[in-house]
């Protein structure tokens, strides 16, 4: 290959590559180095023109007792969702995956959750929970269990969104399954039964491996998202009671909209960037050499 | 030939993106007085409230626009904005002055002032050598100007005003025996009632502790307290005081003690729906709620003033006019004429009727209009008349963190902490914040 050729080569890839790196600049790589300037000045409604402050919105964080709450609030919504509802995604996957009449049926019941609005999902949920005549209480009554106002609650509030969320996505996952179940090649399975193995096997051996790199995807789509809630809170809760329900990314909108406190904002979306870039490296690093390609 | 082409393609689609780009950002203002003959307004206003109150305001901008009032010569027409509720106005509005692109006027909580108050004129000016402005801002209620004027300066003018009012159900007052045209007046008939009024089911009282649960709670402070919350210039708060104290211990009470109100933290939007379900038989909430309540209940049900303990009194509520500095002097005046010709008692009083809002001026009640209305639906009278009793909302420098830290207390000690160390707390917390105004 000639030089010209090589140089030619390399123009018509960046050339095709431009329209997504110029979105790439402007809503990725701008925002997040703005954002990391933004950091390290004091701006609120007090001081109008930014001051330079080092170091001191971190140092204030670590202090923030409504950032730590936050913070823990939202690892333990990650691991309340991230593997639940990726495990049902999956358990519905299998299940659908069969032939039975009312397939096409129950994969449009399980999916239709994901095709929702958040908004609108949220108000569903925030009249299920209503005590007195919401949907769980009325079933849990028809139990014999007393009511309880699970949004109202401190010790119920972050459980109740967590729940909905595993309903609201699972489904999603599901469809990615779904596609990777049937990608499976039949002659894997057919060699392995004529092998004797049984059911548990086949799924252990040959389906679950072949089946990382969708768990993968779904994994981190679900941890991204368990770091993006906050249209839920914004209808349900506001991140109450007293902040049983806060989670980071509301925690920011807060700061930002409602008490216009830039430099606080900005110092918590770029812990929170790291702490996605963090997740997202462990979560490629320590699992690419159990993942299968096909 | 088809890789040229391939490549023109793709440099067409990159320029053309970033035009379109171009165009979009530069087109955010509507200055479109270029040839010196309109001055065209842009009006954010927010819509809080159920019901088609976006058609009531786009009747009311094409009325206007016909209207043809003159500023320098120049034919005034408005443009209005729909943003969302109060918080996604206040987002859009701080997004535009970020970008230097604010609105010519806006409609927004009263309350926002001092964070907003770097960016808006103050109204004098425009009042003072206007015989008409100086009589529509005395025929405005009292209780509805406080919240506008700091600094000896008016800020903003009244436009969807509200208080917190107490609704029943009269059904649910006969079947307990209890006379339906008497209410609970101070807070032990409260709990009398609310005892007699819960049953299997069925709740005596709810007051919402989220979203404007703050208000609602300022509401027992100042029944129970002569002086308000805050200090006149916004930069003091008292929220550990004995009165503060007892006002949120009743509230807890009511719960845990009295047994009269369902457990936990009752949201703000699914009050009301309780109240229409029949799931409480009395509630504490927004006079803008009186709209959504008539057109919903299928029984029939009463509004009163609030139950008094030392003094009967509420915070009044709602949203004001404010208009921005950064516009010409000639955009803020015509800006103030669609506000006076808004304001007018008959629109007010009409605005009042769609809405369950209070009417601002005290001339709307004698517009024929209104009084129609009134006799017809003599609930619409009870919030003006309890208007009386009314007292400026809080309203301080850092709001939102201030309302924040008044949410979180009144959510920790309804799920059960100590009343008393949790007001401490909050009142530590928001000196903290308040430091960097005095």
């Amino acid at each position: 290959m000639g030089r010209s050729k090589v140089i030619k080569v390399n123009l018509m890839a960046w050339i095709f590559l431009l329209p997504s790196l110029i979105f790439l600049i402007m809503f990725t790589l701008y925002p997040v180095i703005s954002t990391l300037i933004s950091s390290f000045y004091k701006s609120d409604l007090s001081t109008i023109e930014p001051l330079f402050v080092g170091f001191d919105n971190y140092q204030s964080m670590m202090e923030d007792e409504v950032f730590r709450k936050a913070f823990i609030n939202n690892i333990w919504f990650a691991i309340g969702t991230v593997p639940t509802s990726v495990l049902i995604g999956l358990l519905l996957a299998i299940l659908v995956n069969r032939t039975f009449i009312g397939k096409s049926l129950s994969r449009v019941f399980f999916f239709y959750p994901v095709v929702i609005p958040m908004v609108a999902a949220s108000f569903i949920w925030l009249f299920f929970y209503t005590p007195d005549y919401g949907m769980v209480n009325s079933i849990l009554k028809l139990f014999g269990f007393g009511e309880l106002n699970f949004l109202g609650n401190s010790d119920t509030a972050l459980l109740s969104i967590i729940i909905m969320v595993v309903w609201k996505e699972a489904g999603f996952f599901m469809i990615f399954y779904l596609a990777a179940l049937q990608n499976i090649p039949k002659d894997l399975l057919e060699a392995a039964r004529i092998d004797g193995a049984s059911k548990w096997r086949q799924f252990r051996s040959i389906v679950f491996p072949l089946l990382m790199p969708t768990t993968l995807f779904s994994a981190i789509i679900a941890t991204t998202n368990a770091f993006k809630t906050v249209d839920q809170l914004v209808v349900m809760t506001q991140g109450g009671p007293n902040n049983a329900s806060n989670l980071l990314l509301y925690y920011i909108y807060e700061n930002t909209f409602r008490f216009m406190d830039y430099g606080k904002a900005a110092t918590v979306t770029v812990i929170v960037l790291i702490i996605m870039v963090l997740i997202a490296a462990i979560q490629f690093f320590a699992t690419d050499k159990k993942i299968h390609y096909s | 030939m088809k890789r040229k082409l391939a490549l023109f393609s793709v440099i067409v689609l990159v320029f053309g993106i970033l035009a379109a780009c171009n165009n979009s950002s530069s087109e955010g203002t509507t200055n479109s007085n270029s040839n010196g003959e309109t001055i065209d307004l842009t009006w954010y206003y927010p819509v809080n409230v159920g019901g088609a109150v976006t058609e009531v305001i786009d009747k009311y901008a094409e009325d206007f626009n016909k209207e043809g009032i003159e500023v320098n010569g120049k034919k005034v027409t408005v443009t209005p904005v729909y943003s969302g509720n109060y918080d996604e106005t206040m987002t859009k509005v701080q997004t535009a002055i970020k970008n230097g692109k604010a609105p010519d006027l806006s409609v927004q909580l009263s309350v926002d002032l001092f964070q907003i108050k770097n960016s808006i004129v103050p109204l004098d000016d425009f009042i003072k050598n206007d015989p008409e402005a100086q009589e529509m801002v005395n025929d405005f209620f009292p209780g509805f100007m406080e919240n506008a004027q700091t600094e000896g300066k008016t800020w903003s003018i009244p436009f969807q005003r509200s208080t917190v009012i107490l609704y029943y159900n009269k059904d649910m007052f006969k079947e307990a025996g209890l006379d339906p045209e008497t209410t609970p007046t101070t807070w032990e008939e409260v709990i009398e009632y609310g005892k007699k009024l819960t049953k299997d089911g069925q709740w005596g009282i709810e007051l919402p502790a989220t979203v404007s649960g703050y208000w609602i709670y300022q509401a027992l402070y100042l029944q129970n307290s002569e002086n308000n919350m805050m200090s006149e210039d916004g930069k003091e708060v008292y929220l550990n005081t004995n009165e503060a104290k007892e006002a949120l211990q009743y509230w807890v009470d009511l719960i845990n003690e009295h047994k009269v109100m369902p457990e936990g933290v009752l949201d703000w939007s699914t009050v009301p729906t309780d109240f229409i379900e029949g799931k409480t038989a009395m509630m504490l909430t927004t006079t803008g709620n009186l709209t959504n309540v008539k057109n919903n209940a299928n029984f029939d049900f009463g509004v009163a003033f609030l139950p008094g303990n030392k003094r009967v009194a509420t915070p009044t509520g709602g949203g004001n006019f404010y208009i921005f500095k950064d516009t010409s002097e000639e955009r803020q005046q015509a800006s103030f004429e669609f506000i006076k010709w808004i304001t007018d008692p008959t629109r007010a009083a009409e605005w009042s009727i769609n809405t369950g809002y209070i009417a601002t001026r005290q001339s709307s009640y004698e517009t024929e209009v209104l009084q129609e209305y009134v006799q017809s639906f003599p609930q619409a009278k009870v919030a003006m008349e309890q208007l009386e009793y009314a007292n400026k909302e809080i309203s301080v420098y850092e709001q939102g963190k201030i309302q924040k830290i008044i949410h979180d207390a009144l959510q920790a000690a309804i799920n059960g902490a100590d009343v008393s160390e949790t007001l401490d707390k909050a009142q530590a917390d928001a000196e903290a914040i308040l430091k960097a105004y005095q």
